[in-house]
């Protein structure tokens, strides 16, 4: 651990170019996750939701999941509380998505962090976070602008989507016809090896998964995302030795951030490649 | 919310949705705003360096093991590509693939 100071660590960069290589990076999984904006365009047209109303939700709320629940509690009789407390119940594992990037996003402005932090999805924070692990293990400097490109990219796709399947589709196939469902399974995947996981991660890996697999079959919702990560982190604390920083003085010695950067020497990032290769599923 | 019979309904209804943006955007910057007030020490730090690939497990487990042998497999065959070629699209398109190729053999 280093003893240096926090503020001689300095500001991380967030170019233009960091946002556009974010942006690019994200556009394959924007693509799937626009067929479930049609979807909820669809489905918020027959559960009665006005073009505005429905258009609001995506572009303010921006949560897929919460957003195709709230549906389900949608009504004449409108249950406000609970349609608020079950999205922030949802969204809860998005404390420790935005937590895990506390590192780098302490190098940036509030105003940049907090801002980017509106448009972070699961998608566009596992894309981050795979890419600044690699930018780290390289000694590169994280760009900050690729959170919010990534997330932009989302955005764009999700409210755009939504207005199409609200106006337009008049009836949609289920995605899993086409093989669709399994995309943002195989997306996670992919990113989890990017990690490349070491010996020490298995046993926080095996309880995560047991965890996340135990809640899914008893819990509704997304319970299990936030189960299966509070396991893995459980018996990551309860377990061995903190990981060494790795030598590249990128991360603030007090940080716990080096999170991502540790866990995956040598790795390609599955974001770096993306950009290169942005073209969407030739089947989507 | 105040009086809610006072609303019209499409203000009620875009007050709720106001409502829900906020509860998620507090969820999506609660994070930052924790990691900004503590100094973890050894025990979060090893807490906070799991979580992410613990998140990205736990989303993929329920799918990926507990809805059949065709995604198990389709899995495996998208954890592969990754590994071997380290490119994100062409991962995602293998996995999309196999599972439609696996679907109707395996069940």
């Amino acid at each position: 651990m280093q003893t240096t100071p926090l503020p001689s660590f300095g500001r991380l960069p967030f170019t233009l170019s960091g946002l556009r290589a974010g942006f690019r990076a994200c556009i394959p999984v924007s693509v799937g996750v626009a067929v479930y904006g049609v979807l909820f365009g669809l489905l918020a047209r027959q559960k009665g939701l006005s073009f505005l109303e429905a258009e609001s939700m995506s572009l303010f709320v921006f949560a897929g999941a919460s957003q195709l629940i709230a549906l389900d509690l949608w009504g004449p009789e409108l249950p406000v509380f609970s349609l608020i407390a079950t999205t922030f119940i949802v969204n809860l594992r998005h404390v420790l998505m935005g937590a895990a990037l506390a590192p780098q996003l302490l190098r940036l402005s509030a105003g940049k962090a907090f801002g980017s932090l509106f448009f972070m999805t699961d998608e566009s924070w596992a894309l981050t976070l795979t890419r600044w692990a690699e930018d780290r293990r390289r000694g590169a400097l994280c760009d900050g602008g690729f959170l919010l490109g990534a997330g932009l990219a989302v955005y764009t796709f999700w409210g755009a989507s939504t207005a199409l399947g609200h106006v337009l589709v008049r009836g949609l196939d289920d995605p899993a016809r086409y093989g669709l469902d399994f995309a943002f399974t195989a997306v996670f995947t992919a990113l989890l090896v990017g990690l490349r996981p070491r010996r020490a991660d298995v046993l926080p890996l095996a309880a995560a998964t047991c965890a996340a697999l135990l809640a899914a079959r008893f819990c509704p919702g997304k319970w299990y995302i936030l189960a299966g990560a509070l396991a893995g982190g459980l018996a990551a604390a309860s377990t061995g030795p903190a990981k060494a920083n790795p030598p590249d003085g990128t991360s603030p010695g007090t940080s716990p951030g080096t999170a991502a950067g540790t866990a995956a020497p040598g790795a390609t990032a599955p974001g770096a490649t993306a950009a290169d290769n942005a073209q969407p599923k030739a089947d989507a | 919310m105040m009086d809610a019979a006072a609303l019209s309904p499409l203000a009620l209804s875009l007050a709720t949705i106001c409502g829900m943006a906020v509860a998620t955007y507090a969820s999506r910057a609660a994070g930052l705003m924790l990691m900004s007030r503590i100094s973890p020490g050894p025990r979060l730090t090893r807490f906070m360096q799991a979580i992410p690939a613990a998140i990205l497990a736990s989303i993929v487990a329920p799918s990926a093991l507990a809805s059949g042998s065709a995604e198990a497999m389709a899995t495996l065959v998208t954890a592969l590509t990754a590994w071997r070629f380290g490119n994100l699209p062409l991962a995602m398109c293998a996995g999309v693939a196999a599972v439609l190729a696996l679907r109707p053999l395996l069940g």
